[in-house]
């Protein structure tokens, strides 16, 4: 029954597919030493910034584009890539000097980016292509002392904080696509939070690729300080196009003693069409450091775009009690690949780690939980524990777990819990027999299956998330 | 209400039910006994129509529409509602959640508004106490953990929650203790109605001690060889089902 009802799947329309017709200064495509200068000259920083990426770029052009992932896609002719494009106007001072056609982009895309219409309180910076467009609540964060800014404007205000942790959890020689993020990166948000702050608001970042041919390189670097606290939600959207389109963004996170920091993404980037056809390549670093003793670092992510996602955000529990955790819900309907997970490195003691992945293929999707825990020498007393659990819709999806453990204290405590099920055609008829059509009763089912992680989502995004998982799942079954 | 007419169901080609008739009228309870393989769940399943079986002859109407054509869920709108032999657990769903949605869908369907959670909790309170179960019962994940007497009970409290027209009861007795059949039976006798009808299909006569049917059937070799009263239940619980056989076999 089932492959039948899958077979007559519709894809679902991707409703953020629309293109934004503005002016954009955009680099022809291309990659060599001249573009970087010429980036780093119109952003006009400083000589120590565009040193860093001429190190990342030479770093760069000798190394290789990681094949262990359990992803297929051709080969990616870095030379064909536009590595900068920006709206023309210059944009900085107030929301009114942004481009009108932008600002009607962002509401389509329902981010209240308009002060007035800011009744969740959520602090909102938008990246649109590579540079970004609006912070918006900078005096009430002020007040706080809180420094949330975009990447360019942090260089200029604030460049001591931005020399001292650049680069400090994801070094610019890390991995293939982190160092040319280095190299090329454009522009991205900045996030300080002082000692002893509990940020006032969720601050949120929107992203969005508009211009066709050019990759998007943004950097986030989020530092709390002793005591603060802070919750960052960070959602992705594109316009729906033939080609593919990189993304590779890196993601720093700095915790230091006692501090907490929360980062949720919803990540809806255009999949591709149902034969598979267009899509970003979500190709990320996101890394945290719990620096400080009794630190924590929470990564909740709800993945339901993208052709392709390669995509671990870790933490490193350098402070003695310091706290990780990642919750995962991801989706590949149609041709979509996933290869996710994340990675747990205990080196300080009584560290403890916590991983929920979930798992949700349908179509021909292609999911891969990959996820490493490691308990240095060091890490006294260390826990983990990780569940790892994979729904499969019909019978021409995959679902894969590499789940690595290595221990290295014979304190340490772990646990593993995986498990693959089917939405079994019994759960089906028993929905239906109670009146629940087919198509609710496998997004009943779904949400079910990720309940714990949705529960860990700040409430507007955990109603938006429920949402996407409804639109992503249309038509995968009946 | 109920009209089956010369039903025969295969599965993968090999016939189960050879021609079943049978006829509910609004407010009648009929048993169907018969022993382990005999289609009584086929039956069951056939009726709120499960796919996996074909109807090469036969007919059945639902208050005059015929119901082969309808899906699952179309029946159930329509009145019909199955207690399942093996209630399915679906991990992550509040039961109260699942409840709330298949009203909301029964009442959409017929054009009504659908309820608020308030309404609605206030509603199931009331109904929680008819199965004798707490609160809790229903904020528990659907069937997931469940006891065996949970299970049925919750299959009972949906059945009274959506207030279906006719109940088809598989099995919903075995395997209960005593106090949870009577539980589970009173659930049923408290629903009953001139206008509600039953098929209560089981294995043994015990869940009629607290019942009292209309009509009894036997299903044997995919047929109904013999129907009567509370009193052909009596004779099966004394005499088993060989009995029947040699009287079919001396009738040939």
């Amino acid at each position: 029954m089932e492959n039948e009802i899958i077979k007559k799947s519709i894809a679902e329309e991707y409703k953020y597919g629309f293109e934004t017709k503005v002016a954009q200064d955009t680099f022809p495509p291309g990659l060599d030493e001249g573009v970087i200068r010429a980036l780093s000259d119109i952003k006009g920083e400083p000589e120590w910034l565009l040193e860093w990426r001429l190190k990342a770029y030479h770093h760069w052009l000798n190394m290789k584009e990681p094949t262990w992932a359990k992803v297929h896609y051709p080969p990616i002719d870095y030379q064909s890539i536009s590595y900068y494009s920006a709206p023309k106007k210059k944009t900085l001072n107030s929301l009114d000097e942004v481009d009108p056609e932008i600002l009607d982009t962002y509401n389509k895309l329902g981010i209240p980016l308009d002060e007035q219409k800011m009744l969740a309180g959520v602090a909102v910076d938008a990246v649109f292509d590579s540079v970004s467009v609006a912070t918006t609540f900078k005096d009430t964060l002020k007040k706080a002392g809180v420094i949330f800014c975009s990447f360019s404007e942090a260089v200029k205000d604030h460049p001591e904080l931005v020399q001292k942790y650049l680069g400090s959890v994801v070094p610019y020689t890390d991995n293939f696509y982190a160092t040319l993020n280095s190299a090329v990166f454009s522009d991205g948000s900045f996030v300080y939070i002082p000692k002893g702050v509990r940020c006032p608001m969720e601050l949120s970042t929107y992203f969005r690729i508009n211009a066709a041919n050019t990759g998007q390189f943004e950097r986030t670097l989020i530092v709390a300080d002793e005591g603060s606290h802070v919750s960052y939600l960070e959602g992705c959207t594109a316009p729906m196009r033939d080609e593919n389109q990189l993304h590779a963004a890196v993601v720093e996170l700095v915790a230091l003693g006692n501090a907490e920091i929360k980062y949720s993404t919803v990540q809806n980037w255009y999949p591709g069409d149902k034969e598979g056809k267009g899509g970003i390549y979500n190709f990320v670093t996101k890394r945290g450091a719990c620096r400080g003793d009794k630190s924590k670092i929470s990564w909740t992510q709800v993945e339901t775009g993208s052709a392709i996602t390669w995509k671990y955000p870790s933490c490193i529990l350098q402070g003695n009690d310091s706290v990780g955790e990642f919750y995962s819900v991801a989706l590949t309907n149609n041709f979509q690949q996933a290869d996710t997970g994340t990675k747990m490195i205990h080196l300080g003691k009584n560290t403890k780690s916590t991983i929920i992945s979930k798992g949700i293929s349908a179509g021909k999707g292609q999911q891969t939980y990959r996820g490493e825990v490691k308990i240095m020498k060091s890490a006294e007393n260390s826990r983990n524990f990780s569940q790892c659990d994979s729904i499969l819709i019909g019978d021409e999806c995959g679902a894969h777990t590499f789940p690595y453990i290595d221990v290295r204290n014979s304190t340490a405590q772990m646990e593993h819990e995986a498990t693959t099920s089917n939405i079994g055609e019994d759960q089906l008829f028993y929905c239906n027999q109670r009146g629940i059509s087919t198509e609710d009763a496998v997004s009943l089912i779904v949400n079910g299956f990720c309940k714990e992680v949705f529960k860990e989502l700040p409430m507007e995004f955990a109603v938006e998330a429920q949402k996407l998982m409804e639109v992503s799942l249309e038509g995968a079954v009946g | 209400m109920l009209s089956i007419q010369n039903l025969h169901v295969q599965v993968e080609e090999k016939e189960i039910l050879k021609g079943i008739n049978l006829e509910v009228k609004p407010g009648e309870l009929h048993v169907i006994m018969g022993r382990n393989g005999t289609g009584k769940s086929t039956l069951a399943n056939v009726l709120a129509g499960r796919d996996k079986y074909t109807v090469p002859q036969g007919n059945i109407t639902f208050n005059n529409e015929s119901l082969l054509d309808k899906t699952p869920e179309d029946r159930a709108c329509s009145g019909l509602f199955l207690s399942f032999q093996y209630p399915v657990a679906i991990p992550g769903v509040n039961n109260m959640y699942f409840l709330k949605a298949a009203v909301n869908a029964i009442r959409k369907s017929r054009g009504q508004d659908e309820m608020d959670a308030i309404d609605f909790l206030a509603m199931v309170r009331e109904k929680l106490k008819e199965v004798a179960l707490d609160e809790s019962f229903i904020h528990r994940p659907v069937n997931d953990g469940f006891s065996g007497g949970e299970k049925k009970r919750n299959e009972i409290l949906q059945m009274i929650t959506l207030e279906p027209q006719l109940s088809i009861l598989d099995e919903t007795d075995s395997g209960l203790d005593i106090d949870a059949l009577k539980i589970v039976a009173q659930g049923v006798n408290d629903y009953r109605s001139p206008e509600r009808s039953f098929i209560l299909i089981t294995h043994y006569q015990r869940i009629l001690n607290y019942m009292q049917p209309d009509f009894v059937h036997v299903l044997m070799n995919g047929k109904l060889v013999k129907s009567g009263t509370m009193e052909l239940a009596n004779e099966l619980e004394e005499k088993g089902y060989s009995w029947i056989e040699k009287e079919l076999t001396a009738a040939d």
